[in-house]
């Protein structure tokens, strides 16, 4: 932590001496970004002709760094995106009581359905809003990123407003803040912490969305981005092994140097709106941030922006103060929660009919079922992969968490492992069943559980080094067996973050289910039965009417699982086994 | 009076609010009032304190006063203009301090310097000025959590005072500070008060310290509660500065103590005519607690005064009324005016062995505490003795919070465990008849403690 600063006004260029060397690779590195983003912003406008599009990339390697900074800038791009939306879409259903009653349960359903079927479905709308251009299918991509982090940070952000501490809100009324100086002072500050690391495990759960969206098929054509996904499925399909594993040392090259650079000194600068006396026990340190701190550099850029943010606070200033009228007409306000009413259900009643019609008309209703069914089969997987990771790494984490000196090695290999995209692993473990002819239906299990297990494990990993001493002391006191100290303290103990990694990986298995139900390596491509190659299939075909049925269907799965089943359990944890 | 204004026959009114009544509307239909047909005036040059147990409505209106909550019924205005929204006039300073915890000290005291679009460089020296005049300079750059409790403080009101506002309000400024900074920071508002150029013209202060309210005010409005009204007005005219010992202020104190802590005939529990678990809650007071209050006034020969208890406790009267009025309740103690005496039941618990007082507990729970008496009595009635916690709460609702509900269920099995009287299951949320509380029952459905309807 730094210790701050002393008040020095104008003088704070003067004192420059000694962190000349922080400040000469603050600059290089804020000039290297600037030339790598000119750069990359080249190959995004080049003249795009839809039929001539390429369906495929080279697998030069030496191709490889230019493919992983367009992907890298893909990313951010999203994550930028993400971050806006979650700003403004948050604060609405936060700040506007009608609004709330409407984008409260569709952040609720979105956060939970499958991103990737809904791709194909919004690539044709980018290639209409930017004809001619290749930007048109990186926005398409950037979109089924931004699709994948997106809920999670708004709710992560939604949840922070609700949360505020009420004599915050009432400190910011009674200073009569106008609304600009509220959301900045107030508001941005108190939701930067669960937007930060919520942001962080986003962007991990990103990467796996990017790899399948830079090849995208759609009504039989494929396109493919320049980037380090499109690369290794060039190289899948080229059946080379090498560069496969090339591209996978590149990646791992990636998750942890955007973590160096980015997340790590992301989330202790976050450490500094931490609300209250808590004190971490582990401060968050990273070099690159005590680099910027040392160096006089981004006190110049914010004193340059000050003009700027004094002059947007004059702008907004008739936009009003952050307070409530205390009067309030209260037939009106009944007259306008009717119309409201009336006029949302008969949008959603009207849209649901049409739809309806529509798939009807398409494919025939009797599809829902047909859905409904390979759902059951891909729900077993979901429900293997999950009894076989419990099994496998709650004891694992356990022991990780309950050493202090383990959990030091093992969490950043874990979190690397977590936002490692799976389906870089795909193509071998494809090659795998090819080669042993174990099928599909059972193999598919194991490529979901690549990418979806971690969360098991890393949530098991925090759960147990939560447990206090004390207990662990008062348990080995009254000697305890193995069983027993399972039975009463670890079980129990690590039972709410288990359920939170429970939530997480089905969730992410069903999502992966549709990638991992049709795999292909060479010209062999291998299908399971379920509702992800249900999908997945009709993307392929163009058929819009199947895909809807079975993003539907898999939607109504997840949810309804997390209503009926992970809810409770996470709701019994919370009351019975706080350790709070 | 340390000003001369407070005494001038034609008072300028800053804030006046008229009837004002405020309701919350609860979870399932019942609203629950908090503050009923309340009439406060703040006048320039003077101090007001509005002092009450927890739970009578103080804060809320303070805070209707503040312009942060609407009133129900009646009206809030400042310098005759009825408010919507914050009060203009008024700054407001935070038992829990409500700094930005990302704000340096300096920028804290800017903001609302900030909202009132002060250019820059005005801001700063007001701000550096405040800083000053409150005895934080040095620790402009530092963050509120580097900061001890009382230097937090300081930055709440340098964040107030900055603003130069008409009025200051204070919600309980001093009761999360310990005993000698709060003294400390009393003091220092006491003489920036007295200083013939300080800006503000009226402070209102929320307290449950009696002698806060006393050494601070000119005026003392003391809250009753169920629900909230002004229980009685009491001028306080002694010189300034006070002084803590003298007979005039020990006076002042046990006044306000008796009319504090005595029968109030506005409130429904005095009101109604048999004592229900709606009328009559049951005070936050834990069965050890009260053990303990009775083996200290049985130490004393058997009668204490509460004031010097509370002082000999280093207690502060929130903490020391709900154990009072949980004695008195359950008839351990007798209180008159501020003297509390043991009653022979009360020696009678507090002498016996372990079994025989527990028997005692459960007798006088039986009798005297109307949600235990409630509780027994519908298990009594149910088959097998047992009934779901819900059932329960679903009848508090009726006149209470949720928080509020909970607390009061939580209270009842309280007493009733450590009385033998049922058992709770709180995996099944089942609340069971004991053997002891069978034989009671006779006893209950003789009298006529009934359920409040």
């Amino acid at each position: 932590m730094a210790l701050p600063r002393p008040f020095a006004g104008q003088d704070a260029p003067l004192r420059s001496r000694g962190h000349l060397g922080a400040d000469m690779i603050v600059l290089a590195g804020v000039a290297v970004i600037f030339w790598l983003l000119i750069q990359l912003s080249h190959g995004i406008t080049e003249p795009f002709d839809q039929v001539l599009a390429p369906s495929t990339v080279s697998t030069d390697p030496a191709n490889l760094p230019y493919y992983a900074a367009r992907s890298l800038l893909r990313m951010f791009a999203a994550l930028a995106v993400s971050t806006l939306f979650a700003f403004v879409y948050a604060t609405a259903a936060a700040r506007l009581r009608r609004a709330e009653k409407v984008l409260l349960p569709t952040l609720d359903v979105l956060q939970s359905v499958p991103v990737l079927g809904f791709l194909s479905i919004t690539l044709s709308v980018w290639l209409l809003l930017f004809p001619g251009t290749a930007l048109g299918v990186e926005c398409a991509a950037v979109f089924a990123i931004f699709t994948s982090q997106v809920w999670n940070m708004t709710f992560a952000f939604y949840q922070s407003l609700i949360t505020q501490p009420r004599d915050l809100d009432e400190a910011a009324r009674v200073l009569r803040l106008t609304k600009w100086q509220r959301f900045w002072k107030l508001d941005v500050p108190g939701g930067t912490i669960p937007l930060v690391w919520n942001g962080m495990m986003s962007f991990g759960g990103g990467w796996f969305f990017l790899i399948a969206s830079e090849v995208i098929s759609v009504n039989n054509r494929v396109y493919a981005l320049p980037g380090i996904g499109s690369y290794v499925a060039a190289a899948s399909q080229n059946k080379q092994i090498g560069r496969l594993l090339l591209a996978i040392a590149v990646m791992i090259v990636l998750v942890i140097g955007v973590n160096f650079v980015f997340w790590r000194p992301l989330t202790a600068w976050a450490e500094r709106f931490r609300s209250g006396d808590t004190v971490t026990v582990e401060q968050q340190r990273s070099i690159v941030l005590d680099l910027l701190r040392r160096s006089v550099i981004p006190a110049i850029i914010t004193r340059a922006l000050r003009p700027v943010a004094a002059c947007l606070e004059r702008a907004t200033r008739p936009l009003g103060r952050a307070d409530r009228p205390l009067r309030i007409n209260h037939a009106r306000r009944r007259a306008g929660d009717i119309a409201f009413t009336v006029i949302v259900c008969g949008l959603i009643a009207f849209g649901l009919v049409r739809m309806l019609a529509y798939l009807g008309e398409h494919t025939g209703l009797d599809q829902f079922a047909v859905a409904a069914g390979l759902g059951l089969v891909t729900f077993a997987r979901v429900l293997v992969l999950l009894i076989l990771g419990t099994l496998i790494w709650v004891p694992v984490g356990v022991w990780i968490g309950l050493s202090p000196k383990v959990t030091r090695f093992a969490q950043p290999i874990v979190q690397v492992l977590a936002s490692f995209p799976a389906n870089f692993l795909f193509p071998f473990v494809t090659l795998l069943l090819i080669q042993t002819g174990i099928s599909l239906n059972i193999g598919g299990i194991l490529l979901m559980a690549l990418g979806a297990q971690w969360y098991i494990l890393f949530n098991v990993i925090a759960g147990a080094a939560a447990i206090p001493n004390d207990l662990r002391e008062a348990a080995i006191n009254l000697r305890l067996n193995r069983v027993q100290t399972w039975r009463y303290l670890y079980g129990p103990a690590i039972f709410a973050s288990w359920v939170t990694g429970g939530i997480t990986a089905a969730g992410g298995a069903w999502n992966a289910s549709i990638v991992a139900e049709v795999v292909s390596y060479g010209d062999q491509t291998l299908t399971a039965t379920g509702l992800g190659a249900y999908i997945a299939g009709s993307t392929a075909d163009g058929d819009f009417a199947r895909t809807l049925v079975g993003v539907t269907v898999m939607s109504i799965f997840v949810v309804g699982l997390n209503r009926l089943f992970w809810r409770r359990l996470y709701g019994y944890a919370e009351r019975r086994l706080s350790l709070t | 009076m340390a000003r001369p204004t407070a005494s001038a026959p034609a008072r300028t009114a800053l804030i006046e609010a008229e009837h004002v009544s405020k309701s919350f509307p609860s979870a399932d239909g019942p609203v629950l009032h908090v503050l009923d047909d309340v009439s406060v005036t703040l006048h320039e040059g003077e101090v007001v304190a509005l002092l009450g147990k927890s739970g009578s409505g103080k804060s809320t209106l303070l805070r209707t006063l503040a312009g942060l909550i609407a009133p129900s019924d009646g009206e809030v205005r400042y310098r005759g203009m009825p408010l919507d929204g914050a009060n203009p006039g008024a700054a407001m300073v935070f038992q829990s301090f409500a700094l930005m915890p990302w704000l340096t000290v300096q920028d804290n005291v800017e903001l609302g310097l900030r909202a009132a679009g002060v250019p820059e460089k005005q801001r700063r020296e007001r701000a550096l000025d405040a800083i000053d005049q409150i005895g934080l300079d040095g620790f402009e750059t530092a963050y509120p959590r580097e900061l001890s409790g009382g230097m937090r403080q300081r930055v709440g009101f340098a964040r107030a005072l900055v603003l130069q506002p008409d009025v200051l309000l204070m919600d309980e400024p001093f009761s999360a500070l310990d005993v000698l900074t709060s003294e400390n920071l009393r003091g220092e508002l006491i003489s920036l008060w007295a200083q013939p150029d300080f800006p503000t013209k009226c402070i209102c202060i929320v307290t449950h310290d009696i002698e806060e309210a006393v050494l601070l005010a000119d005026r003392v409005l003391v809250l009753g509660s169920g629900p909230g009204h002004i229980k009685a007005e009491v001028p306080i005219l002694l010189p300034r500065p006070r002084d803590r010992r003298s007979p005039t202020f020990d006076q002042a104190v046990d006044r306000l103590y008796a009319i504090l802590t005595g029968r109030d005939e506005r409130s429904d529990a005095e009101r109604a005519a048999t004592p229900g678990p709606l009328t009559h809650p049951l005070p936050d007071a834990s069965v050890g607690g009260l053990a303990g209050l009775i083996e200290i006034v049985y130490s004393h020969g058997g009668q204490a005064d509460l004031p010097d208890l509370a002082d000999e406790l280093s207690f502060h009267v929130d903490d020391l009324l709900p154990l009072v009025d949980a004695a008195r309740m359950l008839r351990l103690l007798e209180v008159e005016g501020a003297q509390a005496f043991l009653t022979d039941v009360g020696r009678d618990w507090y002498t016996a062995d372990i079994l025989r007082s527990k028997e005692v507990f459960a007798t006088l729970a039986v009798e005297h505490a109307p949600l235990v008496a409630t509780i027994i009595k519908a298990l009594h009635n149910s088959d097998g003795g047992a009934l779901r916690d819900d059932f329960f709460r679903d009848l508090l609702h009726r006149g209470f919070s949720a928080e509020d509900t909970e607390k009061q269920l939580d209270i009842a099995i309280a007493w009733g465990r450590y009385g033998e009287l049922f058992d709770y299951d709180a995996n099944t949320g089942e609340l069971v008849l004991s053997e002891v509380a069978a034989a009671l029952t006779a006893l209950l459905m003789d009298g006529d403690t009934g359920v409040g309807s």
